[in-house]
């Protein structure tokens, strides 16, 4: 099971290292909002993969806090954006 | 048993997540990284919350883990909406690689509709009139 739980922890980071870059990198600010929302969602992975190796359920409130706020900044973001040419 | 079953969905979940880091980095315009993107937010929680609910084996957490599920599951549809039109709308995406507009001619009929004469600069991927 430690083993599983290393191996996990590095796919996310990977993912989330690529999701990085494109928020970096990308040309717009569409296309950083979306990477950040992965990111958050691999945060929200991670918080459940801290759950099932430690056996607790201490998380579960801040896996809700995370898909709010990934919500309320998306749609903001997206919200405002203008065409400015 | 548990262990094994855990193990799958937990490796299943962040491998998706991988795939949606791949995606971002590698896919060509706005509107294709969204499809990748949302695959971590629903089908990778989902797995995740499974291999949560199998490992703690009792039925006590399960509307819980509905409710987390069912809460992003209301909400990233509505962003990925306002993305996606924000996106329309400032044409941060590349025509050259869709093969139907069906919004195109919607909005160039509502820009008719509501303008009188019609106004050809609206024309191409910038929604007519205000509203959200």
């Amino acid at each position: 099971m430690t083993a599983v739980a290393y191996v996990v922890g590095g796919i996310l980071a990977a993912g989330a290292v690529l999701a990085l870059y494109r928020a970096v990198q990308g040309p717009s600010i569409l296309d950083r909002v979306l990477a950040l929302d992965v990111v958050l969602a691999i945060i929200g992975a991670a918080l459940v993969l801290n759950m099932v190796v430690n056996r607790h359920l201490d998380n579960l409130i801040l896996l809700v806090a995370i898909s709010l706020i990934g919500f309320v900044g998306s749609v903001t973001v997206a919200r405002f954006v203008t065409d400015r040419k | 048993m548990t262990d094994v079953v855990v193990s799958v969905l937990l490796i299943a979940g962040a491998l998706l997540s991988l795939a949606a880091g791949i995606g971002l980095v590698r896919f060509p315009d706005l509107l294709s990284r969204m499809h990748a993107a949302t695959k971590p937010q629903v089908l990778g929680l989902l797995l995740f919350l499974l291999a949560l609910a199998v490992e703690s084996g009792s039925w006590v957490l399960v509307p819980l883990l509905v409710l987390c599920w069912v809460f992003q599951l209301l909400t990233s549809p509505v962003s990925a909406h306002m993305v996606g039109r924000a996106g329309y709308r400032t044409r941060h995406l590349r025509r050259d690689l869709l093969t139907l507009d069906e919004l195109d001619d919607v909005v160039v009929r509502a820009a008719d509709d509501s303008d009188g004469p019609a106004r050809p600069d609206l024309g191409s991927g910038r929604g007519a009139g205000g509203g959200t």
